[in-house]
């Protein structure tokens, strides 16, 4: 029988590619079929959620710039206060029972183009009690990405929080901050955040080891 | 100012278990892997917390992939149980993990848009589903084995039968996807996907071992395959005064 060395304390459990089919597995209307009751979504904010209605929405880019049309997200966020709805957020904020501040969305298989409809979130404490600008966090996978990629988006509209963020201030190089900046644009009266992900080439999004 | 215990952290990944971004064996990885190396970060909120699932999201038969697609009549090929307990790297338990599966049919076909393989739909096969791990953190549902099947990577790749695997545990950077292969498939050798990983160890730990001991006498063979997440620990946030994260240019 093979087993690793009894001796070693157990070690994570190795990435492999989600393939070409993620659908099937994690959204399977996306890959054409109807199976469970309940499938969970790129909405996020149901009609009782607080806070400033937004949608996130790009599209993800290779090193030839072909965007993917293959590609799965997920989004994780606090709510409108800036709590995570999670028993290891101990702020003293509240909860939205509407929100629970998680989605996942596939890109548009002609387009590539994928959005989430969410809230826009506040203001987390980050380590050493400093503030962390509005930011929501993104784990991207697909087919030829053989460890999901984590990166996060900010929003241009909090400039001054964001020049104060320990996050993007970690990041050595300024120009690259901007590329975790989504642009706000007024569409038909509602706030959409424009994010394109570049995997690879001269605009590569700075993603995170986590 | 003293230091205060905050939270629970987690354990830093080691790279060195995992398939690196850029393995151009496997060629799709070329244009779709970074080439600047990512930002360390230590957790923060965002990265210790994750959604949290409830039973009630899902259904009674979401995790037996033999009776939740089938219209009419069973799904083709061999009868299996699959299971196995989700722990961390503390051997302790990952209680209410969301764990989500999906598959080829004993064909080697999928149910997905863009799968032309010449093997046919099974139309009482779908091929996926989902549960969430018990107090134990064990969890286990019933499927038909996966046949292999030819892929474009060189001329004549195929994939060893295998089982892909979603898991959200209890931390967003505790987020996993991996593959489940089957012990003594011969394909196992000769696959580009798993020879991504850098680490034989690491390999052995995603092919499932026949389990004797929970199958079903004259109904199902079962496969055990556990499954490691990143070890969470109590820790010390840095004080408000001291210990500010290193700033690289402010």
């Amino acid at each position: 029988m093979i087993m690793v060395n009894v001796s070693e304390y157990p070690r994570e459990t190795a990435s492999q590619t989600a393939g070409p089919y993620v659908h099937i597995g994690l959204a399977p209307h996306a890959a054409g079929f109807d199976i469970f009751e309940k499938n969970f979504s790129n909405v996020l904010a149901g009609p009782g959620a607080k806070g400033e209605r937004i949608r996130i929405e790009g599209r993800v880019i290779d090193g030839s710039q072909t965007p993917l049309r293959d590609v799965l997200l997920e989004i994780w966020q606090a709510n409108a206060a800036g709590k995570y709805h999670h028993p290891a957020d101990r702020q003293d904020k509240p909860l939205d029972d509407a929100f629970r501040g998680w989605g996942r969305a596939c890109s548009d298989f002609e387009t590539g183009i994928w959005f989430f409809d969410t809230v826009k979130p506040g203001i987390v404490e980050g380590r050493g009690g400093r503030p962390m600008a509005p930011h929501v966090n993104l784990w991207i996978v697909a087919r030829g990405i053989n460890i999901g990629l984590n990166t996060r988006m900010y929003f241009s509209d909090e400039a001054e929080a964001n020049a104060r963020d320990p996050v993007l201030n970690l990041i050595e190089w300024e120009v690259r901050r901007n590329t975790l900046i989504g642009q706000r644009e007024n569409r038909a009266g509602s706030a959409v955040y424009r994010f394109d992900i570049h995997i690879q080439g001269p605009q590569e999004t700075v993603f995170f080891d986590v | 100012m003293s230091e205060r215990p905050v939270a629970e952290e987690f354990n830093a990944r080691d790279r060195s278990l995992h398939p690196p971004a850029f393995a151009p064996g496997y060629k799709t990885s070329v244009l779709r892997s970074p080439r600047n190396a990512p930002i360390a970060l230590q957790n923060s909120l965002s990265e210790i917390t994750a959604p949290v699932f409830s039973a009630d999201e899902l259904g009674p038969l979401d995790n037996d992939l033999i009776l939740n697609y089938a219209h009419g009549g069973l799904p083709v090929g061999e009868r299996i149980i699959v299971h196995g307990f989700v722990r961390d790297e503390f051997d302790r338990p990952v209680r209410n993990a969301l764990v989500e599966v999906w598959q080829a049919n004993a064909g080697g076909r999928y149910r997905h848009r863009n799968d032309n393989y010449i093997a046919p739909i099974d139309p009482n096969f779908g091929g996926c589903g989902r549960m969430l791990t018990d107090n134990d953190g064990h969890y286990v549902f019933r499927t038909v084995k996966p046949g292999p099947y030819p892929w474009r990577n060189s001329v004549d790749d195929w994939r060893p039968a295998h089982i892909h695997y979603s898991i959200c545990g209890t931390g967003w950077v505790q987020r996993l996807i991996t593959q489940l292969y089957f012990e003594g498939d011969p394909l196992i050798a000769h696959d580009a996907i798993i020879r991504t990983i850098p680490s034989e160890g690491a390999v052995r730990q995603l092919i499932a071992r026949l389990d004797r001991n929970a199958g079903v006498p004259l109904d199902s063979l079962a496969y055990r395959f556990d499954i490691v997440l990143r070890g969470a620990r109590a820790t010390w946030f840095e004080s408000s005064v001291q210990g500010q994260p290193p700033m690289q240019s402010e």
